[in-house]
C-alpha cells in the first residue's frame, strides 16, 4: 500500500504550480448510505405526486416536518445564555439526569443511588459510538450481538469502533412477526457474557416488537447467560404513544437485576433530529464506580468531538425539567404516534378494500415508525419508478410519510406491484401452483431481509 | 452456568433468587484529569479574593466576564424569528455553512474555490474536524505519520492515538529564547518520512504563541514540498491573531496559492466565541474537482458511523453570520475588538514586568508572542509557585491564557512572574 502510495506521487522539486499532485488518486468514491440515497433519489424525481416513504423523520398530515410547541417555548425560555461556557457543565448534568429518569423510571432505584454513569451523546448514533467505542478498550476481544435485520448503520457503529458483529434471529419472514424460538436458541447459544444490542420498543427496520412476557423470557435468559444487554432507545414514545409503555423493556431488565446500558436519542420523540441530542448511560454498582466510568466515556468523546452542542442539550433538559413543557411534550409525542397508529390502519384497511388476497396484518401489527411490508427488492424499485413511491431496498416503509391525501395512492400502488404475488397466492388456494419454489433474491422472494449495509 | 441452564424448563422463568449482578465494569479506572480542564476546576475550589484563571484560552472581558458577540445575539435571534424547522442536515453539513467557511479560509476568489477542488465537510468544531481528518489518513495511508510540534495542543496527541495514527514531534519552542527553534523545526521536518502529515498551527500557535515569520513559512513550504510531504492546518484562532481575518489565513493562502494539495480543519469556538455549539470543518484542498468529491465522500463515510450528521444550531448562525455583509462587518469589528483587547493587556503586561523587574532580564517575547496565550518560560516547579503563592492558575508547561488577563490585574501577575522566574528554580 505504502509503496503503491510512493509510486503515485510525482516526486519533483519544482515548484511549479502546473505541477499535478496526486495523494487523493487512490481515495475511491464512497458507497452512498442507503437511507440517505433514498432520500436523494426522491429529490432528484421530477414528478409532482411523488412520496418520500424513506427516512424516519417524522410528518405531519400534510407531509410537512414538525417543530414542536414544547420545543418552541423550551426555546424562548433559554435564550442567548446557552452559549457562556461556563454554564455547559450543569445543563449537560442537568441533561443526563433527565434522560436517565425518562428510561429508567424516576421512582426505580437506579436513579435514587445515582447508580448510573451518563454523558450527553450525538443522538443515537453518537451515543452507540461512544458505547462501542467504550466496550473495545474494555473487553477488547468482544463481538456485538445485532437482531437480525437492524438499522443499517449499527454495523457500520461498531465496525468502526473495531468491534466484529455476529447476528441472532429475530425477523421472521414468512409471519412478518418475531421468530421467538430462533431467538431464544440463539441468546442461548451465544457465549456466556456476550454484548447484544436490542431495540426496546419500535424496533427499526421490522417494527415487530416482543410482548412482554417474551421480553420477561429474554430477560431470564439473558441472566442465566450473564450477557449484557445495550439498549438503542429511539423511539420512546412513538410506539405506543405512551413514554412510560414503551421503557417496559428495560423496566423489565431493572427489575431482573440486569447491568444494562442505553443510548438515547431525541431525535423523532422531540422533533430535535438537526440538534443531535442524546444521551449514553451504563448502569453501576455505586456512585463511585459511575464516576470513573464516567471520565472514561468523557475522555472517548472528548477525542472525538469534544462535547455535543449546547442548544439541543438546553432544549432537552428544559422540556423535560419543566412539568408544564413536559406535560405538553407528553401530549404532542401522543399525538404524533396516534396519527402513525391511523396511518396504519387506513393502509391496510385501504389495501384490503382494493381486494388484496395478501396478508396485510402486519402493518398494524407491527409498532412504530417503522411497517416492513414484505415487498421484494424488485416490488420496491417499480414503486419508485413506476409510481414515484419510494423506501429503502428491504420494503422497510416509513410510516411517518403517509398522510390521508396519499394513503390511497400508496394503497393502490402496493396492490399493483404485488399482483404476481397475488396472482401466485390466487393460483396456491385453489390447488393449481403445486410447488413453492425457495427462490432466494429474486421476485418471489418475500423474506425482506435483503437489508443493504 | 452449563448445569444450571440444563435444571431449568426451556425458557421457563428463573424463580431462583439470584444476587445482583456485579458490574463488568469492575476493573475500570478513574481516566487521568484533562489537564487544561482541571485548572478551571482548581481555581472554582479556590476562595482567595487575588484568584485569577489562566488557564483555558476563553475569552473574557475586561471585567473577567464570559463574551457572547453581540453579531451571534443578532443571528440568534433571526434564527428564532425565523422559526427554521429542525431536520436532519446532510452528513457533510449545512451547505450554506460549508460553502461560507470555505470562503472565508481561502478567500472568495480563490481558484481552488472556484474551481471546486476543496472537499469542505462541517465537523464538530476543531477538534471534530481533526478526528475526521484523522481517520481519513488512518484508512488511506496506514502507517503514514503526523508531525506535531512540540509543545502543541494537549488534545492533539489524544486525537490521534484513538484514530490510530502515529506520531512524532518536530522542534519548536527554543526555551532559551522562549521563541521559535526555526532551524530545528526544519531539520525535523526534513528528516521525517517521506510522506508525513505536517500538522501546523495557521496562527497563534497554541500553546505558546509563536509563530513563524511570513519568510520562514515561505522556507516551510518549501521543506514539505521537497519531502512530499503533506501539510495539515489546525487554524482555531483565525481572527485572533492578528485581529484580521484574512491577514490571520495568509499561511494556508501560501501553501494553496503554490498549488500544493492541503488539509485544514476550521473552529468558530474562539472567534464567535461559539464554543459550546461545537462548529468547525475540514478542508481538503485537492487537484482536481474529481478528486475533492471522492476525498468528500470518504469523509461522510466516516462521520455517518459517528454522529451521523453534525449539528444544525451553531452552523445556521455562522452562515448566517458570514453570508450577511452587514453581521460580517459586525464581526470583523468584534473581532478586532477582542483581539485588540488582548495586543493591550500584552502590552500592559510587558511594561508592568519591564519595570518592575531590576534584572535585565528581557521580557519582549511577550510582546512577539501572538493570539490568546503566552509561553512565560517558567518551568513547573515555577508554575505551583504561581498557582500556591499567588493563586495565579496556568497549564503547567508555563502557558498564560492572555484572555483571562485584565488590564488591571497585569501589575499582579507582573510581581507574581517574576517572584516565580527569579526565587524559584
Amino acid at each position: 500500500m505504502i509503496i503503491s502510495r510512493f509510486l503515485r506521487r510525482g516526486i519533483s522539486t519544482s515548484t511549479s504550480p502546473t505541477r499535478r499532485w496526486s495523494w487523493w488518486d487512490h481515495v475511491t468514491q464512497a458507497l452512498k448510505d442507503p437511507i440517505n440515497a433514498v432520500t436523494d433519489a426522491f429529490l432528484a424525481d421530477p414528478c409532482p405526486y411523488k412520496i418520500n416513504l424513506g427516512v424516519g423523520a417524522y410528518r405531519d398530515d400534510e407531509g410537512k416536518p414538525v417543530v414542536l410547541q414544547c420545543v418552541r417555548e423550551a426555546e424562548g425560555k433559554i435564550g442567548a445564555t446557552n452559549f457562556l461556557e461556563s454554564t455547559s457543565t450543569a445543563i449537560s448534568s442537568k441533561l443526563v439526569e433527565e434522560s436517565a429518569k425518562l428510561i429508567y423510571g424516576e421512582d426505580s432505584d437506579v436513579i435514587k443511588e445515582r447508580r448510573f454513569a451518563g454523558i450527553p451523546a450525538l443522538s443515537g448514533t453518537g451515543a452507540c459510538r461512544i458505547f462501542a467505542e467504550f466496550q473495545k478498550r474494555f473487553y477488547p476481544d468482544s463481538t456485538i450481538y445485532f437482531p437480525d435485520p437492524t438499522w443499517s448503520n449499527h454495523r457500520n457503529i461498531w465496525g468502526d469502533a473495531h468491534v466484529p458483529d455476529r447476528t441472532f434471529h429475530y425477523y421472521h419472514p414468512d409471519s412478518k412477526g418475531l421468530n421467538f424460538l430462533a431467538l431464544m436458541d440463539d441468546v442461548k447459544n451465544a457465549p456466556d457474557g456476550s454484548f447484544f444490542l436490542l431495540h426496546p420498543c419500535a424496533h427499526n427496520p421490522t417494527g415487530v416488537d416482543p410482548t412482554d412476557e417474551q421480553w420477561r423470557e429474554i430477560s431470564s435468559l439473558f441472566k442465566v447467560k450473564n450477557h449484557f444487554p445495550f439498549f438503542d432507545v429511539a423511539y420512546q414514545g412513538f410506539a405506543s404513544g405512551d413514554v412510560e409503555r414503551d421503557a417496559q423493556a428495560i423496566r423489565i431488565f431493572l427489575d431482573d437485576g440486569h447491568s444494562i446500558g442505553c443510548a438515547q436519542s431525541f431525535a423523532k420523540n422531540m422533533g430535535l433530529y438537526g440538534h443531535r441530542v442524546g444521551c449514553l448511560s451504563i448502569l453501576c454498582n455505586d456512585k463511585i464506580q459511575a464516576v470513573a466510568i464516567k471520565s472514561q466515556l468523557k475522555q472517548i468523546s472528548n477525542t472525538m468531538y469534544g462535547s455535543p452542542p449546547i442548544h439541543g442539550i438546553s432544549l432537552v433538559s428544559k422540556i423535560l425539567s419543566n412539568p408544564d413543557i413536559k406535560a405538553l411534550w407528553l401530549k404532542e409525542v401522543k399525538v404524533m404516534a396516534t396519527r402513525i397508529q391511523r396511518m396504519r390502519a387506513t393502509l391496510r384497511e385501504a389495501l384490503e378494500r382494493l381486494g388484496s388476497p395478501l396478508n396485510w396484518q402486519h402493518i398494524t401489527n407491527q409498532v412504530g415508525m417503522f411497517c416492513f411490508s414484505g415487498l421484494t427488492r424488485a416490488e420496491v424499485d417499480q414503486l419508485a419508478k413506476e409510481f414515484h413511491i419510494y423506501m429503502t431496498h428491504d420494503g422497510r416503509i416509513s410510516m411517518a410519510g403517509v398522510t390521508t391525501k396519499n394513503v390511497d395512492y400508496v394503497a393502490r400502488a402496493i396492490h399493483e406491484v404485488t399482483a404476481s404475488d397475488r396472482d401466485t397466492k390466487i393460483l396456491h388456494n385453489i390447488g393449481a401452483y403445486k410447488a413453492y419454489t425457495f427462490d432466494p433474491g429474486g421476485k418471489k422472494d418475500r423474506t425482506g431481509t435483503g437489508a443493504v449495509i | 452456568m452449563f448445569e444450571l441452564f440444563c435444571c431449568l424448563q426451556p425458557f421457563g422463568r428463573v424463580s431462583m433468587v439470584v444476587a445482583s449482578n456485579v458490574s463488568r465494569f469492575e476493573g475500570i479506572t478513574m481516566a487521568s484529569p484533562d489537564p487544561i480542564l482541571g485548572v478551571s476546576e482548581a481555581f472554582k475550589a479556590d476562595n482567595h479574593e487575588l484568584k485569577l484563571n489562566l488557564g483555558v484560552g476563553a475569552y473574557r472581558t475586561e471585567e473577567l466576564q464570559p463574551y457572547v458577540l453581540d453579531v451571534v445575539k443578532k443571528a440568534d435571534k433571526l434564527l428564532l424569528e425565523k422559526g427554521e424547522n429542525r431536520e436532519y442536515l446532510p452528513i457533510e453539513g449545512l451547505a450554506a455553512f460549508n460553502k461560507v467557511t470555505a470562503e472565508l479560509l481561502f478567500g472568495a476568489d480563490n481558484p481552488v474555490i472556484k474551481q471546486q477542488r476543496v472537499a469542505t465537510v462541517q465537523g464538530l468544531s476543531g477538534t471534530g474536524s481533526l478526528r475526521l481528518a484523522a481517520a481519513l489518513i488512518e484508512r488511506y495511508f496506514p502507517g503514514a505519520k503526523v508531525l506535531i510540534s512540540s509543545p502543541t495542543w494537549g488534545n492533539h496527541k489524544n486525537i490521534f492515538n484513538d484514530a490510530r495514527v502515529p506520531w512524532l514531534e518536530y522542534r519548536y519552542y527554543d526555551p532559551k529564547t522562549v521563541g521559535l527553534d526555526f532551524e530545528g523545526m526544519i531539520a525535523d521536518i526534513k528528516a521525517a518520512s517521506e510522506g508525513s502529515f505536517i500538522l501546523l498551527h495557521g496562527c497563534a500557535h497554541n500553546p505558546t504563541g509563536i509563530d513563524p515569520t511570513p519568510e520562514q513559512w515561505g522556507v516551510i513550504a518549501d521543506v514539505i514540498q521537497e519531502k512530499n510531504h503533506i501539510p495539515f492546518f489546525d487554524i482555531a484562532y483565525q481572527g485572533f491573531a492578528s485581529g484580521s481575518l484574512d491577514t490571520d489565513a495568509a499561511s494556508v493562502r501560501m501553501f494553496v496559492a503554490r498549488g500544493m494539495e492541503v488539509i485544514a480543519a476550521q473552529s468558530y469556538s474562539k472567534n464567535l466565541g461559539l464554543y459550546a455549539e461545537r462548529i468547525g470543518a475540514i478542508n481538503v484542498v485537492c487537484s482536481s474537482p474529481e478528486a475533492a468529491a471522492r476525498v468528500k465522500s470518504q469523509l461522510k463515510r466516516i462521520a455517518r458511523p459517528m454522529y451521523s450528521n453534525p449539528p444544525v444550531h451553531g452552523a445556521r448562525i455562522v452562515a448566517n453570520i458570514v453570508g450577511d455583509s452587514a453581521l460580517f462587518k459586525e464581526w470583523n469589528a468584534e473581532m478586532e475588538m477582542m483581539a485588540g483587547r488582548i495586543k493591550n493587556v500584552r502590552h500592559k503586561l510587558f511594561d508592568s514586568l519591564s519595570s518592575k523587574d531590576k534584572s535585565g532580564k528581557d521580557w519582549s517575547f511577550v510582546l512577539k508572542q501572538i493570539g490568546m496565550f503566552s509561553f512565560t518560560g517558567l518551568n513547573k516547579a515555577q508554575c505551583d509557585n504561581m498557582t500556591n503563592k499567588w493563586h495565579v492558575y496556568m497549564t503547567k508547561d508555563g502557558r498564560i491564557s492572555l484572555a483571562g488577563l485584565s488590564l488591571a490585574k497585569c501589575e499582579y501577575l507582573a510581581d507574581a512572574i517574576i517572584d516565580s522566574y527569579h526565587n524559584v528554580s
